[in-house]
């Protein structure tokens, strides 16, 4: 197994494939956004409700695909529950940033497990599958 | 066993010169070009390039010299005249001129070819999207019903099944000749023969078929066909439409402009037969030679061949997905005929995950929906993977392709 595969696929990102966080019915929140990648039919429903304090007080999502893709929505659902709507936003777009580096620099701490999403940044065809539920998120915040 | 000199073909191949280590299983998507062509277009270039079908200079007369010849290689290659073979920017782009033409006929002078309420058009559930949409459009513009042939939960469908959607208002049929997707061979006489019946035109979409399988489109007497340069050893930017002359000469053209006309006034113009007609403005000349180069060099290596050759790794392809735990065989099962190529799913690894995996392997395979949404949402897969061979590909290959996938679902632990 080459090494830049094991980058890619991080024991973290498999785990969290497999038993994805934060699943549940986009319905039962405030707001929702739906993506579709159509190059390969991923999608991914959000669903989030922002409290009174702005606050993330509910965040579910739905959806099917690849396991980068199902991997980064749960990463991103354990990481942005409960997280105020401002530094959620920021996270999104720190996200973006290190997706969109090639591989190149450090991503920011404040990433924490997102982080393990740098290897996917090497594979231009992937990208769009590691932020398909930040986007969707990010749609939320939006609307919010 | 195939008679084709296969390490004489990889090595008369600069791309798999380049890349020795790698294993090309994505043919499908588009082909890689032998030396012969990629020379041929070389040489045009240097010393033959200039305008098409204009002026009167010597230059002029050897271009269009070469053009028409590559027009002749590709005809004679796919058993249709001169005169019936359009160049096209690719095999969609000649679909979509049949689909744009047919939806002008009423307002061009062509009301025979006209589509209106109460026609019916038929297409496969397996359909290409470029063999769909533009069939989409033409019904939606002209007021037309669009039908589709139910496919089984493997993508197949058989005559019987499009027998049962066909009736006297079943004006055009469009099906592929070769699924992309499944790697069925339809049935083609017996479509014709049906669409006889009714007095329905017969549209093959022969991307798949046209590189892979002799083909005598005369023989076969489909109405129009459509296929691309790059798919079968040629370059992209080009492609051909096919059509029997009386019609082609009937519909009206979708482009207009330079070159395809007899007389402009301000008001009105006045169209040249085919294939002028649809030839508008400066044509891709180089491409066009290397297509024709392309045509060549597949009747040199003898389609027959080809196509026993594909018989062959289409057979251990099969075997290869088949010895996956976990695996779904898209397309025709073991032991039946298909062409080159075989889709699966992996139980538990979603298809860009298993091109990943294989591509860090070197193997390139495609993934994705293959443009053909309404077969996958049928098949209830969001994605499934493809491995398609060509004339330069190995049982070797095939074999590291083999290993490779005995490893995925260990990978991704879907097996556990």
């Amino acid at each position: 197994m080459s090494t830049e595969l094991e980058d890619l696929y991080r024991e973290l990102i498999l785990d969290h494939s497999r038993n994805p966080q934060g699943k549940g019915d986009p319905a039962t929140a405030a707001h929702q956004h739906h993506e579709l990648n159509p190059s390969c039919g991923d999608e991914i429903t959000m669903g989030v409700t922002v409290a009174a304090d702005g606050s993330i007080e509910r965040l579910v999502w739905d959806g099917q695909g690849c396991s980068i893709s199902m991997a980064s929505a749960s990463v991103m659902a354990d990481m942005l529950a409960g997280a105020q709507k401002a530094d959620a936003l920021e996270r999104v777009e720190e996200f973006r940033t290190m997706l969109r580096a090639r591989g190149a620099g450090e991503p920011p701490e404040s990433l924490e497990d997102a982080a393990a999403f740098q290897g996917v940044a090497k594979y231009v065809m992937r990208i769009k599958c590691a932020m398909l539920g930040w986007v969707a998120l990010e749609a939320c915040l939006n609307q919010a | 066993m195939t008679s084709l000199d296969l390490p004489a073909l990889r090595a008369a191949t600069p791309y798999l010169r380049h890349h020795p280590d790698r294993v090309y299983l994505d043919s499908g998507a588009t082909s890689q070009r032998p030396d012969a062509v990629i020379e041929a277009e070389d040489a045009f270039a240097r010393t033959e390039y200039a305008a098409v079908h204009r002026g009167s200079s010597m230059a002029t007369g050897e271009a269009t010299w070469a053009f028409e010849g590559a027009r002749e290689s590709i005809a004679r290659f796919v058993g249709a005249g001169e005169r019936e073979i359009v160049f096209t920017e690719n095999a969609t782009d000649a679909l979509n001129v049949v689909a744009l033409g047919l939806s002008d006929a009423a307002t061009f002078g062509a009301p025979e070819l006209a589509f209106g309420p109460g026609d019916e058009i038929v297409v496969t559930e397996a359909e290409h999207h470029a063999n769909l949409i533009p069939w989409q459009r033409l019904a939606r513009r002209t007021g037309a019903a669009l039908r589709a042939v139910p496919v089984d939960e493997h993508g197949l469908w058989t005559i019987d099944d499009l027998a049962a959607v066909v009736t006297p208002r079943t004006k055009l049929i469009a099906f592929a000749h070769v699924s992309n997707v499944t790697g069925y061979i339809a049935p083609v006489a017996d479509v014709v023969q049906l669409a006889r019946q009714v007095g329905a035109l017969t549209v093959l979409d022969a991307c798949q078929s046209a590189p892979h399988l002799a083909l005598d489109l005369g023989s076969l007497g489909v109405d129009f066909a459509a296929f691309s340069s790059h798919k079968m050893l040629g370059p992209t930017g080009i492609g051909a439409l096919y059509g029997r002359v009386g019609l082609l000469d009937q519909l009206p053209p979708a482009r207009t402009g330079g070159s395809t006309i007899t007389t402009v006034t301000i008001d009105d113009a006045e169209f040249l037969p085919s294939p002028q007609r649809f030839e508008a403005g400066t044509q891709p000349v180089t491409q066009a030679v290397g297509f024709g180069a392309a045509a060549d060099y597949l009747s040199a290596l003898g389609m027959d061949e080809v196509r026993a050759h594909e018989a062959e790794m289409a057979g251990l392809l099969v075997d290869a997905v088949l010895a996956t735990p976990g695996v779904r065989l898209i397309g025709p099962q073991a032991g039946a005929e298909r062409a080159g190529l075989a889709s699966f799913v992996i139980d538990g690894v979603h298809a860009h995950d298993v091109g990943q995996f294989l591509d860090d392997r070197g193997i390139t395979v495609r993934t994705g929906h293959h443009c053909a949404q309404p077969l996958h949402r049928k098949l209830g897969v969001a994605a499934s993977t493809r491995a398609s061979a060509y004339v330069y590909t190995t049982a070797d290959d095939v074999a590291r392709f083999g290993a490779a996938l005995a490893e995925v679902r260990g990978f991704f632990g879907a097996d556990r």
